[in-house]
Order: C-alpha cells, then structure tokens, then sequence
C-alpha cells in the first residue's frame, strides 16, 4: 500500500499510502450493554510486518484523530498524517524496523462505523439505512481496545512490540496493557492520565453544552434535517483547543496583536488570537462530526482502567490503579510535557507510582515543552529520543534474566 | 567502570531491588543487572542521560533528588545507592535519612573536600579547588554541599546512621583492597592510615543503627 513518488516533500516520509477497511460481521456487545450487529475499521499501515510477526506497532489515535497517522493520501496532498514526526524511516517509529498499524476507531466519523454510518439491516434498533446519528451507543476506551484486539487477530498479530498512544490514545494503550497483558511487550503513554479530573470532565461538559445547546443540532438528527450545529461545534473545539495550549505559546504566537491595528468597539474578531480561535474551530467543524466529538468527550470522562478490576470502593486512587496494573506483563514508557496543564505531569506520575510500587518495568520522562498538551504531537528531539530509543531497547524480561542468572550460579 | 562503581557492586547482593539515584547514563545499574540480576529503577534528572539509559533497556524514572523520595514506601528496596551526587542536593541529611527509610542499606560515594591536593590548593594558592573529582569552578559547580570524610561520619553519627563499611580510594583508582600488584598494595596501606587527608573519593556503606 506504499508508493514510491520522486516529489521531495515524500523523501522523509512512508509515502503515498492508502486506508483499507476490515469487516466484521459479529455483533459486538459494548460496556453499555448495546450491540453492534457488524462494523467496519479503516485502518493504515507502515513499513513490513515480519515473518515471525513480532515487529508489529499499534498506533492509538487522540480525541480528534484518525487512522491517517503518516504518509500522504495523494501526490498534492497538502498535509501528511497527524503524526508524521513520528512515524517513517529512521524516525522515532521507524518504519525500516517496524510495521505500523493506526486505525480509526469506532464512534469516529472518518471512515470505521460511527454517528454518520447508516445503520445495517441487521440492526434490532433503529431503521435501517439511515444514519445512527445519536443512536449510536456510547463507546468507551475498553470497547475501542476490544475492537482493536479483534483487529490483530485478523492481521495475524498475537503480540505487538509496541502499543504507542498519546492523550486519549494514550489511554488506550494503557487499557490493552490491563486488558491484554500478553498481548504487548511495551506501552508508550503519552502526555495521558489514568482518568480524567473534575476539571477535565467539566471542560468536555462545556464542549457538549455548546453543541447540544445549537438549534441546529436538532437533537442529533441533523444529517436528516439537513442542518449542522457548526456554531456548536466551533464553540467546542474553541474550547477545547485554549485547554491544549499554555498562555506562554498564545503570548509568544499572538500576544494583544489586533488584526486592524486599533480598537473597533465591537464583537468582530479584533485580536489575533480570537482569528485563530475562529479558524481552528471553522476547519475542525467542517471535518468532524457532532455526534462524535460528543461521545468521543464522554468516552474519556468514562476512562477509568481500575473498572473491573477493583471492587473495593474505599481504595484510594492510588492504590486502585496499583491493583489493577499487577497484572500486566509490558515494558512502559511515560512521557509528559512540563507545560501540560490539560494532563499534567503528576498525572502521568501517578500511573509511574503505581507501576514502580508493583515492581513493575517503567521509565517515565517529562519533557520541557513550550507546546502544553498539544506537545506531543510536535517534534522535540529529546522526546523522540526517548521513545526511539525505548522501542528499539533489548527488552529486559526480569523473570528470564534471574533464571539465566540462577542457572549460570548454578553451572559456577 | 569506574572504581566507585565496582566496589559499590561488591556490597549488592545478586536479585536484590536496587534503587540507583542520580544513575547517569544507567552504566552501573545496567552493570549490576547484568552481573548480578538485580532489579530496579534509576533516578535521573538529566534528560540526554535519561535517554541513553531508556535505551539500554533500563528502567529510569526522571526525578530531581530534592524533591525527595516520597514517592517509595518503606522497605520497598534492598539497597539505595548514590555515586557522586549526595554533594550536589539542597539537603543531603534527609536525603540520607529518606534513603534509609526506602531500603535497609544504602550505598554512597563522595568526593574527599578534605583531599590533600584540595588542602594544598585552598591552602598555598587561595584558591577553590578544581581536581579530577571536584572538576568544577566555584561559581559553576553543582556540588553545593561538599564535605569531608569526617564531616560525613559526623552527620552519621548524630543521626542514628551506622557506618557498616568504608573504602577510602584515590585518583588513581588504588585504594585498600583493591589491585594486586605491589604498589597498589603499598599506596593501600598509606592511604588507610590517612584517609581523610589522601583519598579522595569515599565509598559509605551504611545502614540504621539498631534496625
């Protein structure tokens, strides 16, 4: 699925690549109890999966991503996949060693079955043939690493070397750790958390307010009626993307720049920074589909990976996240990003804790970032550094390593 | 390896848990794993160093010591070690004491303040001394609490700290028990009778008095 072209722009870069969509035809019974009769993932994939099958690399995709993570869509494409930097030869997810794999997850509106896909005729809700629209059930990070473990089955992967996930994306790559232990060698989290604050919820509460707040959001049924809570959804990914920045990046990007140059005593866009805002929610509402970013937003205030796993109410966060990471089996590495107050460092830190207080394999590094949340989708050196150099890391299994040891005392 | 490293390995016990505070690059860590088959965690706040350690396969948490080691429980390690930065943190008394609180023992090397060529130097030139241990000038040296052999078993000594080994070695690498030949033996028995005075990095092993 890659293609060679001469154009320079492709000289550092998987290519021209093309999505390909699997299908499933089993129901899928989700946490909230609904069934999906069938569904479909668009997925991409990078580099050569080997014959043994055991150089195989899980992208997980943030809140408003897809499975476009690297390469280009067509030779006058004017913008490679969300996380280029990161993926292609020679680059931190080198794909000269690895064969990568990001898909779209369900609930999505860029491709796999979501808000916008009609609903099949094997459907016992609903009338088939028309969009799912607010009838989609809510999704949650479990439900996506289920979906995603059916995937590898399909593509023959039993194992994956690496399990790579930032913010949300990082969520889930922590689930499959829980959820899956035997199932990857190493976990990226980045710039992540084990489960939202009350601040976090809030946030996403007000980005769902400003959309179903939208006369035309028509109750979710837009599609049909043949409106779009635009307004709604620029309002939400305003919002959304202030939390994403710092106030050092929008100082130093825009400080009080007005676009005339003097006062025009009105509501129209007069500073930089609210331009920006504007053109970022426009182009976001012209890609993204409402119903989405709603139970997208509710899937991360559902995160919680301790749910199944602990059942005493009276533990303390802590010491729940400790209980339920006992079990994994996976090398990780951490990262967060000094200037994210959206997930913070000590947010990433308490997953380090939890691992270390169970003796588990973890490094954890905190990059000094200007970027805030949106850091990890930059290209920082020493960032990229360290995830390279962890996945390509000798994986140290301990249990194996004392046996050597043991038998070598022995042998002395 | 450095000498400080080979000999604070002598005090590990193989599988042990091992906590390797201010690891650098993760050599000794990745030493003493390989050799010994411990298990562990490095702390480190320089991130190049962090990096090179990641990729060795090591475990390395990125953490400044003075912001302590609140972090650990109790007993969660068998030894805490520390090459050459109890020196360098804003309060190396609690770090000390933090130290004994995680582990049973703690392994601990210093540069010497006390040091004949630092003597000679502070004493006929007036001037900070800059010396293969201590290479830094004054104005930019991260070691902000430097001490002497004797300063350290002070500290220990009011604090409850038992002093369960002590290796007292030079520049050179030559200190007592260590080397074979001849005049390695010789430089040993010189600088035993001296310590303070001519070695010029200390390797502690210690623990808590009646633990």
């Amino acid at each position: 699925m890659q293609a060679t072209t001469t154009d320079p722009k492709f000289a550092n870069s998987v290519g021209i690549v093309t999505p390909q969509t699997m299908h499933f035809d089993t129901p899928l019974t989700l946490e909230c109890n609904r069934v999906l009769p069938e569904f479909d993932l668009v997925y991409e994939t990078y580099g050569t999966l080997n014959a043994d099958k055991s150089n195989a690399v899980l992208i997980c995709h943030a809140l408003s991503g897809s499975h476009h993570a690297a390469g280009w869509h067509s030779e006058d494409d004017k913008k490679p996949g969300w996380w280029d930097n990161m993926i292609g030869p020679n680059k931190a997810i080198d794909t000269n060693r690895y064969f990568v794999v990001c898909l779209n997850n369900i609930g999505s509106c860029h491709g796999s079955t979501g808000p916008t896909t009609p609903i099949p005729d094997s459907s016992s809700e609903g009338e088939p043939g028309k969009p799912y629209g607010p009838d989609f059930p809510l999704i949650t990070i479990k439900d996506w690493v289920k979906t995603q473990a059916m995937l590898s089955d399909r593509l023959g992967i039993d194992v994956w070397h690496a399990i790579v996930g930032g913010s949300m994306g990082g969520m889930q790559a922590l689930q499959w750790s829980v959820d899956y232990p035997d199932r990857l060698k190493r976990c990226v989290i980045i710039a992540s958390t084990p489960k939202l604050s009350a601040q976090n919820i809030a946030f996403n509460e007000v980005a769902r307010q400003s959309i179903l707040s939208d006369p035309d959001f028509n109750k979710g049924r837009y599609l049909e009626a043949g409106t779009y809570p635009r307004r709604g959804l620029i309002l939400a990914r305003m919002v959304g993307h202030i939390t994403y920045l710092t106030e050092e990046a929008m100082k130093s990007k825009f400080g009080r720049d007005l676009k005339s140059g003097r006062f025009m005593y009105g509501y129209d866009v007069e500073f930089q920074v609210e331009s920006y805002l504007r053109y970022q929610g426009e182009r976001f509402s012209k890609n993204f589909d409402a119903n989405t970013y709603l139970l997208m937003t509710k899937a991360l205030d559902y995160f919680d990976p301790t749910r199944g796993y602990v059942d005493d109410d009276s533990l303390s966060d802590l010491d729940a996240l400790k209980q339920t990471l006992k079990h994994t089996q996976c090398q990780y590495l951490i990262v967060s990003f000094t200037t994210d107050w959206r997930f913070a460092p000590a947010r990433s830190e308490e997953i380090v804790d939890a691992l270390m207080a169970n003796d588990k394999p973890v490094s954890y590094v905190n990059v000094d970032a200007p970027h805030g949340h949106d850091s990890f989708l930059f290209d920082i050196p020493r960032y990229m550094g360290a995830v390279k150099g962890f996945l390509n890391a000798p994986f140290l299994d301990n249990k194996q390593q004392l046996k050597a040891n043991n038998t070598k005392e022995r042998l002395a | 390896m450095r000498i400080d490293h080979e000999l604070a390995k002598r005090w590990i016990k193989p599988h042990s848990r091992v906590l390797d505070l201010g690891c650098g690059d993760g050599s000794l860590l990745e030493h003493m794993q390989q050799t010994l088959g411990v298990t562990g965690y490095g702390l480190e706040l320089d991130e190049d160093k962090i990096n090179e350690a990641i990729a060795k396969g090591l475990n390395i948490v990125e953490q400044d010591l003075n912001d302590g080691l609140a972090r650990f429980a109790d007993d969660s390690f068998d030894t805490v070690v520390m090459a050459r930065a109890l020196q360098a943190v804003k309060s190396p008394d609690t770090l000390l004491l933090d130290m004994l609180r995680v582990a049973r023992e703690a392994v601990i090397t210093f540069p010497n303040f006390a040091h004949w060529q630092n003597r000679l130097h502070l004493g006929l030139k007036g001037l900070m001394p800059v010396s293969e241990a201590l290479p830094y000038q004054w104005y930019n040296t991260p070691n902000i609490h430097l001490c002497t052999f004797k300063d350290f078993e002070k500290l220990c000594a009011d604090n409850g700290i038992e002093i369960i080994n002590r290796y007292a070695v030079t520049d050179s690498g030559f200190g007592p028990g260590f080397g074979s030949s001849k005049r390695s033996q010789l430089i040993s028995k010189v600088v035993k009778k001296a310590p303070n005075l001519l070695a010029d990095v200390a390797i502690y092993r210690v623990t808590k008095a009646n633990a």
